[in-house]
């Protein structure tokens, strides 16, 4: 079966803080989701599906941490479920809506104890009912991992800045939304599967990058978030071992979370990537990223997290050579602005070129992203403008662009990054 | 739609910031004017001083009553707001995380009740 074999906390809070919790935490978030796929999957009705595990799933949170993960979790769950549900439909006999409880209860019978060990995991198509096209884009990764990891609402709003209220409501419309259009619990056939694969890779990089944003990993919750996808990944990674995408996402977010402990200082400090200690990187991530890219490659057509990794490789050869190769990133670059036409991918080649060939070239590849108004509140726009106007000497401009950046970041150890960076450039 | 973000922290934290500190913060709030000046949603913006010097009155019973000091007696106080036109709450929210405040202490959202509306 699928499970997270490679995947590391690495956060230094969650070595210290109870790692058992974490781990009885994770063992019910796995279990959970493999029966909500495996429920919902027959009904079409996730919302059913969680509302007849609930009560044993937020048992389970409160009871593994303290007296241990069960040996056999999903038959733990599935016990707890049925005894709630019986409660449930007895109390209920006497009003009419006891049907719809008899049906769960059916359902929640067709698997026996011991067959629970034996569930089948219809996770991958449950992956693929969130990713659905008829499911609104931005809804489809904090569906996943309500769904599939059983998050509550608020921490997934917390993690993607929307109120709580409005993301319960986008997460029931979205549930609403499979069952009442039969969306498939299943993976699509060879035809469709490019296009649908790519909405599902997108939703789980969705939310490891919400996870990333929380750097120190002060915050649990993102913490929990960026590991999670991590999971997922790993999860797909498993089941399509032949998608060159679905292992390139992997290794991207590997490769991302081998610097996670190098992006800050001793004292908290934001240090940038290029001022990274590469002795503090993870090396076995990246080696597992690397693995993973190798094989990614063998599959033939390369796409656009494929490529993305290739760029986070040949800043990872800073390990062995002392400089990241520019040479190689602004090529990988130039393919993913010609694949997506990302205005972000065109601000990355645009500091890809300076390094290569000077703060001058890259200025005038950054000028002609102007007028792209997805970057007008996009900061590493205005910090990279910033860098490469202080690099050509007009300090006023690099100024402005400076205090752009600055207003715009929302981690305060950026912003005072930002911040000394401005005052540096205003000294000279 | 118009939003007002409202900032409420502990005065005591800024005060007992360095010089340089105090500096770095409150050029933060000013890149962040700016960066909601440049981008059109800005409506107003105020800074106010601290809850010390607040006078609160009221008429009680036809009586007229004016004490030192601000409404709430709480650790955490107004210390100015934001008011931003944006599409929706989302849109808010996003502006509001970005707010210095937000580090130092907590973001109220609240829509603005425009006036004549039910």
């Amino acid at each position: 079966m699928a499970n997270g074999c490679g995947l590391k906390i690495v956060t230094a809070d969650a070595a210290q803080v109870l790692p058992a919790a974490r781990a009885a935490e994770t063992a019910a978030r796995r279990s959970y989701g493999k029966l909500v796929a495996f429920l919902a999957a027959r009904t079409g009705d996730v919302a059913g599906a969680e509302d007849a595990l609930a009560e044993a799933f937020a048992t389970a949170l409160a009871e593994w941490p303290v007296r241990g993960v069960p040996h056999t979790p999903d038959a733990w769950l599935l016990t707890v479920a049925r005894r709630r549900r019986v409660d449930a439909v007895r109390q209920r006999r006497l009003q009419d809506s006891a049907a719809e409880h008899l049906s769960l209860l059916a359902e929640l019978a067709a698997v026996d104890e011991d067959t629970a060990t034996a569930i089948p995991d219809q996770r991958l198509g449950l992956l693929f009912a969130c990713a659905h096209p008829g499911i609104d884009a931005g809804v489809r990764a904090p569906l996943m991992l309500q769904v599939v990891l059983g998050f509550d609402a608020a921490t997934i709003a917390s993690a993607f800045l929307v109120a709580p209220a409005t993301m319960g409501q986008r997460l029931s419309r979205a549930k609403a939304k499979i069952r009442q259009a039969g969306i498939a619990f299943a993976v699509p056939e060879r035809e469709a599967m490019r296009e649908r694969l790519g909405t599902v890779l997108d939703a789980i990089y969705a939310a490891y990058a919400e996870g990333w944003s929380d750097p120190q990993g002060a915050d649990a919750r993102r913490r929990n978030l960026a590991d999670e996808a991590i999971w997922l990944g790993h999860l797909l990674a498993s089941l399509l071992p032949d998608e060159g995408e679905a292992l390139g996402l992997l290794a991207l977010m590997l490769h991302a979370h081998a610097r996670r402990e190098a992006r800050r200082d001793a004292a908290g400090a934001y240090v940038p990537l290029a001022e990274q200690d590469p002795a503090r990187w993870d090396a076995p991530m990246i080696d597992e990223a690397e693995a993973l890219l190798e094989r990614a490659g063998a599959g033939g057509e390369v796409g656009r997290f494929q490529l993305e990794a290739a760029v986070q490789s040949a800043h990872a050869v800073r390990r062995h050579a002392g400089r990241a190769d520019w040479a190689a990133i602004e090529q990988l670059y130039d393919a993913l602005c010609a694949l997506t036409g990302s205005p972000v991918a065109g601000v990355n080649r645009a500091i890809a070129v300076a390094e290569v060939r000077g703060a001058a070239a890259g200025l005038t590849a950054l000028d002609a992203l102007v007028g792209d108004e997805r970057l007008a509140l996009y900061q590493p726009y205005w910090a990279a403008r910033a860098d490469l106007l202080a690099r050509s000497g007009d300090v006023r401009a690099a100024r402005d662009a400076y205090e752009q950046a600055i207003g715009l970041e929302r981690d305060p150890a950026v912003r005072r990054f930002l911040q000394q960076r401005a005052a540096a450039v205003l000294a000279l | 739609m118009e939003y007002m973000l409202m900032i409420f922290s502990d005065p005591t934290g800024f005060e007992s910031m360095s010089p340089a500190q105090q500096q770095e913060g409150l050029a933060a709030y000013g890149a962040y004017h700016q960066a909601l000046e440049k981008s059109g949603v800005l409506r107003a913006s105020t800074r106010l001083r601290p809850a010390q010097a607040a006078t609160t009155v009221r008429l009680k019973s036809g009586k007229t009553e004016v004490l030192n000091g601000p409404y709430a007696e709480t650790r955490e106080q107004l210390g100015g707001y934001f008011v931003v036109d944006v599409p929706d709450l989302d849109a808010a929210i996003a502006w509001a995380v970005r707010c210095p405040g937000a580090a130092h202490g907590v973001v109220e959202v609240r829509p603005v009740w425009p006036m004549g509306a039910a």
